[in-house]
């Protein structure tokens, strides 16, 4: 038996020979998904960290020039599986911005409730995610139970639970469900008298506070130089929602915060998440009884030529800037589209945070980044 | 900063560069050897573009352009520079110390397109395998195994 001082005592006089090398992943619990992450220890202390991408990678870009507008959107689903309604939406307004097609404001409605759902149970999977990694079970099955019931609001609504594809261009594929609002009127109600329940299981949790905070610590200027967005920057105290700063549908007209938080850390990447729950929740509640009546879908052309030149669009998902940057030549399908996934810069930023740190603070430092690994590979 | 203003900004760092104004943003073109002392003052100058939000190539079948968008944290205002190079032999100076989320994404620009970055600290293929033949999102480029042309 080696007592504990003894093993992660720092091996940095042994030089080259006190490292090793260890490869987390492609099949690792807590990449979920098919990261590989190649790590150099010496004793416990991390000294580099590599990723090794390409596990799940499909060449959506490549594909997508090959599709026509009508068709490259539904590919987008299956990039951020989590935020799939917010990558249709950003890839419908760039063909809308580049046709100049008016969108009904019922479908505006309904795009942002859609998704501000979406973030919703993205960062709800999430929470019970990244708590189970940290060795607490009981909060996957908690947030799993109000994520259940968004997922059965897809289902209904777009006949998918995961990859919807709801979203066109001009508005929406169909008109709502009858239940619609009434589901989701049921959801909020139960969202918000089982919230407290997150903060007293995680949030306040010893445990779980000694193993985040000061962990893992990002500052702004590295946040931006390493183009973080989203949550991960936002708890460094970079103001970078796209809502805000770039409203598309109807983000002018609601009245929301954007969650900021100074300390940089695990924790404070964790409280921004929890947070950013209860604005959508917010969001969503202004506009559910407001949904106008009339048509759910503009007119459009049958087939979709965008004019020559180039387009960019941006929005929020629930990891952070989602970019769609397409070069046109006039015809029916894109001469070059790229998909500007927040997860890969968010990914790139997890060498510099987690240098120095000890192997074990290494899931504390990964689960925060929220890392959806098709999104990265693409 | 009005359009005029970075224009006039723009020539005297680049006196080659060349403007387009038909997009949403200001498009700026320069040969990629005025390209990193420019995106060097771009950082570094009055304007503080300390975001770069996208970094990607297009293969136009007879050049290469190498596209940077930049913003600013501050003053939120977009552009767009541009570079051509050749397709024989495309070589541009690397932008990895200037804007640190620059190393993956030209790592990606490396095997997806063959072009070589110079100066880059560890310029290897980011999510081919290492043994893989050839450059993916160039026009030419042919699968007979992976089919995904329609």
């Amino acid at each position: 038996m080696y007592n504990q001082t003894e093993i992660i005592k720092d091996t940095s006089e042994l030089g080259a020979d006190g490292e090793l090398v260890i490869n987390m992943g492609p099949q690792h619990p807590a990449t979920h998904g098919v990261l590989h992450l190649v790590v150099t220890l010496n004793g416990e202390t991390i000294k580099k960290i590599e990723p090794h991408l390409g596990y799940i990678h499909r060449s959506i870009e490549k594909m997508c020039e090959s599709l026509t507008y009508r068709q490259f959107i539904y590919v987008t689903s299956r990039m951020d599986y989590l935020s799939s309604h917010i990558n249709n939406l950003g890839c419908a307004l760039l063909v809308e911005k580049g046709m100049q097609i008016e969108v009904p404001d019922r479908a505006k409605y309904v795009r942002v409730i859609l998704s501000e759902l979406t973030r919703i149970a993205s960062h709800e999977l999430w929470l019970g995610a990244m708590a189970m990694d940290l060795g607490a079970f009981t909060p996957f099955f908690y947030a799993f139970r109000e994520r259940e019931m968004i997922t059965d609001i897809m289902e209904d609504t777009c006949g998918a639970r995961l990859t919807m594809n709801y979203i066109v261009p001009g508005g929406l594929m169909y008109d709502l469900h009858p239940d619609f609002q009434k589901k989701v009127k049921a959801f909020i109600t139960q969202f918000k008298s089982k919230v407290t329940e997150y903060e007293d299981l995680v949030t306040n949790n010893v445990i779980f506070q000694s193993r985040t905070k000061g962990v893992g610590i990002l500052s702004a200027e590295d946040a931006i130089s390493y183009g973080c967005t989203g949550p991960v920057a936002r708890a460094s105290g970079v103001s970078c929602d796209i809502r805000k700063i770039y409203p598309y549908e109807v983000y002018d007209k609601v009245e929301f915060d954007e969650v900021l938080e100074t300390a940089g850390d695990s924790f404070a990447r964790y409280m921004v998440r929890v947070k950013e729950m209860n604005q959508s929740i917010r969001i969503i509640e202004q506009l559910i009884d407001n949904i106008p009546e009339g048509d759910f879908v503009g007119k459009t052309k049958n087939v979709l030529k965008l004019p020559k030149g180039e387009f960019y669009t941006r929005v929020e998902t629930a990891r952070g800037e989602f970019g769609v940057y397409v070069v046109s030549e006039g015809g029916t399908t894109p001469h070059r589209i790229k998909f500007r996934s927040p997860g890969f810069s968010n990914l790139s930023v997890l060498n510099h945070i987690s240098v120095g740190s000890k192997i074990g603070d290494l899931m504390a430092s990964m689960g925060t980044l929220d890392l959806v690994i098709p999104d990265i590979d693409r | 900063m009005t359009n005029e203003e970075i224009k006039e900004y723009i020539t005297t760092l680049a006196p080659a560069a060349t403007f387009d104004e038909t997009g949403e943003w200001l498009n700026i073109l320069v040969t990629a050897e005025e390209l990193k002392p420019l995106m060097l003052a771009l950082r570094n100058g009055k304007m503080q573009m300390n975001y770069l939000f996208c970094l990607t190539c297009v293969d136009f079948k007879t050049h290469l352009t190498m596209v940077y968008h930049l913003s600013a944290t501050t003053h939120r205002q977009s552009i767009v520079i541009k570079a051509n190079l050749n397709r024989e032999q495309p070589v541009v100076e690397t932008i990895c110390d200037i804007w640190r989320t620059a190393e993956f994404l030209e790592r990606e620009v490396f095997e997806m397109f063959g072009v070589h970055f110079s100066n880059h600290p560890d310029l290897r293929k980011l999510i081919l395998e290492d043994d893989f033949k050839g450059y993916p999102l160039r026009k030419d480029f042919e699968d007979p195994i992976n089919m995904i042309k329609l």
